[in-house]
């Protein structure tokens, strides 16, 4: 690929790069721990009230406890199995309807204004009416956290369904195209980006669900050990609980843009 | 005898809940067979919704629109599917079509071939420079075997150089495939270079404004290029820029 030798400054150029990338991640890093360290140190020397904010110590004991006894892995896997449950079908089903308004216009505009009065709704506040009409249990957390992503998703794609470039339609149909044709042809695979994007922000939507669901009815999950910890006051478990949540969140998404390189390729 | 196209007293309006736009008013005019015709008026006079009309992507407010044989459309911009690599983005016609068969891709590819085309058949379109997708445009839309080639404005978004080489081989193409061409252009030079017969036509509402045979002595066989040296070409270039200029 390069035609000439690499010179010394470009070799600099990558040097000072790199010495700039460490001396962030060493700050980083540095930081972290000065923080749980502290944060240690003063709870040990009396200084602020354990009682309140727990210590670093006590969360490790917690979750080696929890890992031990192989309730944590339940918790995670229920609270995990609702996640994806919910932002599939939120995704899938918000993309289906999206179609379908794509496809009629006059559906669409029929529809527009519950879709912008739903939209604006704060979603966490159907929650308790969720929960009596589909019932307490994994069943009414995965709807509220359906209900939750679902609208945005579908005003969301609808809106880079219809932005697809009109003149790239109209080549599709001097060659006689059906619609259906234009649809997976042109439309979707115009979007898959934005589609994987859509699924980003929707994870982080169902998770939200997922834990007030939780925190309302459930007997298991993360948010169930969260609220219960923050009931008997045991914050210790409370933290180990935000902790948890933050690491399965991480990963997940992580975990999506792994998938998003692999379809790039 | 049956034209490849004639257009009778058609007329084309388009509404919206302000103004109903009138855009062609009662136009008449063939497309004889073998012929390439041009086409040339202002920006905005209703040009591509000629060329609309013809492939029946819209259809007339008034008037007849007679067409003996395939139409195949070519672009201003090449609409490359940018997901799709080259040989994906000409099938997709023949995808349409449910044509795909062992013949018409052998035809692709010798089609390829003759474009210097070929070692790119497996790129994207972002790895080729404007010209080739033009031709890659092109291809795609000669790979359903159209018997009538509309063009609009098909070279206006490439540079010069580009713009001299791909109209050389788009009329060759036309020629060689034994095709008949509407091409719409806005440059005059274009116009005179490649076409047997130009229509001016008026600001919008367009009307047929006048006709002209383009008759050039070229030496050897005619190209565009070779085309823009004939002795006439300055004088068709005066005739057509009077036409053309309407601020008289
Ligand atoms: N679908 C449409 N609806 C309303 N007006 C249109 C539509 N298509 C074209 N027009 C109008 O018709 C006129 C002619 O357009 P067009 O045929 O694209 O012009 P040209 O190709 O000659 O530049 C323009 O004023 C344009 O705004
Ligand atoms: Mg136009």
């Amino acid at each position: 690929m390069n035609e000439n030798p690499i010179s010394k400054e470009y070799l600099d150029f990558i040097k000072e790069k790199q010495k700039k990338k460490r001396l962030i991640l060493i700050w980083q890093v540095s930081l972290l721990i000065i923080f749980l360290f502290s944060w240690e140190l003063l709870a040990r020397l009396g200084i602020i009230n354990t009682f309140l904010v727990s210590s670093p110590s006590a969360i490790y004991k917690l979750l080696i406890e929890y890992i031990k006894n192989g309730s944590l892995f339940r918790h995670i896997g229920i609270s995990l199995w609702e996640t994806i449950l919910g932002f599939s079908i939120g995704t899938i089903l918000g993309i289906i309807i999206a179609i379908i308004l794509w496809w009629s216009d006059t559906i669409a505009r029929i529809l527009d204004p519950f879709f912008v009065v739903l939209n604006a709704l704060p979603k966490t506040a159907l929650a308790p009416i969720l929960i009596v009409w589909a019932g307490a249990g994994v069943k009414g957390i995965v709807v509220i956290a359906i209900s939750i992503s679902l609208i945005s998703t579908i005003l969301a794609a609808y809106n880079y369904f219809i932005n697809v470039d009109k003149e790239k339609i109209k080549m599709l149909q001097s060659f006689g195209a059906s619609k259906f044709q234009i649809l997976t042809k042109l439309i979707l695979p115009a979007n898959v980006k934005n589609i994987i994007n859509i699924v980003k922000i929707n994870i982080g939507l169902s998770w939200v669900g997922v834990i007030v669901g939780e925190f309302l009815v459930s007997r298991s999950g993360i948010g169930y050990l969260i609220v219960y910890g923050g009931q008997v006051f045991r914050l210790d478990l409370v933290m180990m609980g935000v902790f948890v949540l933050a690491i399965c969140a991480l990963l997940m998404y992580q975990a999506i843009n792994l998938i998003e390189k692999l379809i790039k390729r | 005898m049956s034209y490849p196209i004639e257009l009778r007293n058609v007329s084309k309006s388009f509404y919206t809940m302000d103004q109903e736009l009138l855009v062609l008013d009662d136009l008449s005019f063939k497309l004889n067979k073998g012929e390439i015709l041009g086409i040339l008026g202002p920006s905005g006079c209703g040009k591509s919704t000629i060329l609309n009309l013809l492939s029946s992507l819209i259809s007339p407010t008034s008037g007849k629109i007679n067409i003996n044989g395939d139409i195949g459309y070519m672009f201003q911009k090449d609409h490359l599917l940018e997901w799709r690599n080259i040989i994906d983005n000409i099938t997709i016609g023949l995808e349409i079509q449910k044509k795909i068969n062992q013949e018409s891709l052998l035809e692709i590819d010798l089609l390829l071939k003759k474009y210097g085309l070929w070692n790119f058949k497996h790129h994207y379109p972002h790895q080729l420079s404007g010209g080739m997708r033009q031709r890659v445009a092109l291809i795609r839309t000669l790979a359903t075997s159209p018997d009538i080639l509309l063009l609009d404005e098909p070279f206006s978004s490439l540079d010069y150089q580009t713009r001299l080489q791909v109209s050389d081989d788009v009329y060759k193409i036309i020629r060689e495939e034994g095709k008949e061409a509407i091409l719409v252009t806005h440059d005059i030079s274009e116009a005179i270079s490649m076409v047997d017969r130009a229509i001016i036509l008026t600001h919008r509402p367009a009307k047929v404004k006048s006709i002209h045979n383009i008759n050039l002595t070229v030496q050897g066989e005619k190209s565009p290029l070779s085309a823009r040296k004939a002795p006439e070409f300055k004088d068709y270039f005066n005739i057509l820029w009077k036409e053309l200029d309407y601020n008289e």
